[in-house]
């Protein structure tokens, strides 16, 4: 919170720009995965400066937009069919770059804030996800699977929409919770924050959160990527010593 | 009490997964299996992927099968002459099992394939453990007069050159026979996570015709090396063996198996084959389900 007050502070000699700025701030630049990660909470909030003298109904018609995206995967997605009477898996299409993780929250239904246009050049909505294929199909067939990406990552709660789940306090100060579930791979995360009014989006900003694995959880995923032979052997010689030892301590008893 | 796996990257109730690890240790104890057959499907039910499900199975079977081997090997019930055929036959299956792998997961086709070959093996092994165990169940009534069986080996196996005598197994055979049966479930432990015991110990009696003595010391014998020998493959291709998901079944199932042992002891062996055989055709069946039935998801998706 300190951060926004001195934000706030410096106010005065931001305020010479005739549109509003926003400045934007999470709660946890980075997020460290160890053994009892269970998922975590990102509180997103920050300040909306106004130029001064501030419009007469500065408050009202404002509204916050926050999205949370995971770094971008190639993905193939395939598509299962019945065939003899069991279900196997037949058409597949390639996407160049799919977030793996996307949430977005809003003051209000972001339907209600932006038109179409608008809600596909932000990215704002699960829906207007710009989910490039790699592979040509007619349209169509990729919005078929864009549907099925999409649904799929829904279900597995990795892309959401939170509607009305920013609160706007006195017209200046913004809140948001968004929840990141343990499936979420590492790496680069973003933060976005947009400010609406009458369907446009006045400003814009981003802020990193970098989410990696810590301590014994980063040391095992490496060695299994890094020395893979070592691993291995480790992983076997821990299954036969716990085997023979538990053989053995039984035989006491 | 949640845990993160770290390469399955997602967390899971910890004790679960060793309670997990307890029920198939029990069984494995009391039947002589492995118990990856259970162990895999269990852990995909679970929501662990499928891939690192087999490559953790493999391990845990490893573990399973170890305090076994030594009992066996106390007994004089492993023939190693026997056996190291086997693992080289079975060494040999996992580096083949191996590019199989790679080849269905590029293609898409590993889910149906792991489904089918399941469906496939559990369905008839556990068909004809069903017919069996019931046969014998009616013979220790008194039902039926047990017909004497004469131990040989299948005349395919007679037919093939080269003999080698294996003393301990009491078999004058050639050696390609136990080599192909190795491969065999040494590709079956790559692709399904299972130790194949339940492969093997039935085609070392009826195929081969090996003595009784020394049959499960050595089919145990052939599993601790090629399900180790799989979890190197799979640490090295594959790179999904979860280190942190192994120990906690092996936590469980070690337990479980020394006590499912002691219990076995006291049990009825064809009462023990028919429970087999009925716990058996469940899983098949329910993989079969699985297999037919609309999924939950038509879609899915694969890094690439």
């Amino acid at each position: 919170m300190k951060r926004v007050w001195l934000a706030l502070a410096a106010a005065p000699l931001l305020m010479g720009q005739a549109q509003p700025v926003l400045v934007p701030d999470v709660s946890e630049r980075s997020i460290e995965i160890a053994y009892s990660f269970t998922g975590a909470e990102l509180l997103l909030f920050g300040a909306i400066l106004y130029p001064d003298p501030p419009p007469a109904r500065s408050g009202e018609g404002t509204d916050i937009v926050v999205v949370v995206k995971g770094p971008t995967q190639s993905v193939l997605v395939r598509e299962k069919e019945k065939l003899a009477g069991i279900w196997v898996n037949s058409d597949s299409m390639r996407y160049r770059s799919a977030p793996s993780f996307y949430a977005v929250a809003s003051s209000r239904p972001i339907q209600q804030l932006v038109d179409e246009r608008t809600r596909a050049i932000y990215e704002l909505g699960v829906s207007s996800l710009q989910l490039s294929p790699a592979s040509s199909a007619s349209p169509d067939v990729q919005a078929r699977f864009d549907a099925g990406l999409v649904d799929l990552r829904t279900r597995g709660g990795l892309y959401y929409e939170a509607p009305r789940a920013v609160e706007i306090t006195g017209g200046v100060l913004y809140r948001a919770r968004l929840q990141i579930p343990a499936r979420v791979p590492v790496g680069k995360f973003t933060a976005e924050t947009f400010l609406i009014r009458d369907g446009r989006v006045l400003a814009a900003a981003v802020r990193p959160i970098d989410i990696r694995k810590s301590g014994f959880e980063r040391f095992v995923a490496r060695s299994a990527e890094r020395h893979a032979l070592i691993y291995g052997v480790t992983a076997v010689l821990l299954s036969v010593l716990l085997g023979w030892g538990a053989g053995a301590l039984w035989r006491r008893f | 009490m949640d845990l993160y796996l770290p390469i399955a990257n997602l967390s899971v109730n910890a004790l679960v997964i060793v309670a997990l690890g307890f029920g198939v240790g029990l069984l494995s104890g009391m039947f002589g299996v492995g118990g990856g057959f259970l162990t895999t499907p269990l852990l995909i039910f679970y929501g662990i992927p499928p891939t690192v499900a087999a490559a953790s199975a493999a391990s845990q079977v490893t573990g399973a099968s170890v305090s076994g081997v030594f009992a066996h090997f106390r007994r004089g019930g492993v023939d190693m002459h026997m056996g190291a055929v086997l693992v080289v036959g079975g060494v040999l299956g996992s580096i083949a099992g191996a590019g199989l792998f790679t080849i269905l997961q590029e293609t898409g086709q590993i889910d149906t394939v792991i489904g089918i070959l399941y469906v496939l093996m559990l369905g008839s092994i556990g068909g004809l453990m069903l017919h069996e165990s019931v046969g014998a169940v009616r013979v220790a009534r008194g039902a039926r007069v047990a017909k004497p069986r004469k131990r040989r080996h299948h005349p395919l196996v007679a037919m093939l050159p080269l003999r080698w005598r294996f003393y301990r197994s009491g078999l004058y055979i050639s050696p390609l026979a136990p080599l192909l049966l190795g491969f065999f479930t040494g590709v079956l432990t790559v692709l399904l996570g299972v130790g194949g015991g339940f492969i093997l110990v039935p085609a070392m009696l009826y195929l081969l015709g090996m003595g009784t003595q020394v049959v499960v010391g050595t089919s145990l014998f052939q599993i601790l090396f090629v399900t180790a020998a799989a979890t190197l493959v799979h640490a090295t291709t594959t790179k999904a063996v979860d280190i942190v998901l192994a120990a906690l079944l092996l936590l469980g199932s070690v337990t479980g198996a020394q006590l499912g042992a002691r219990f076995a002891q006291k049990v009825r062996p064809e009462y023990l084959r028919l429970a087999l055989a009925v716990m058996v055709l469940l899983v098949a069946s329910r993989m079969f389900l699985g297999l037919v039935w609309r999924p939950d998801e038509i879609y899915s998706v694969e890094l690439s």
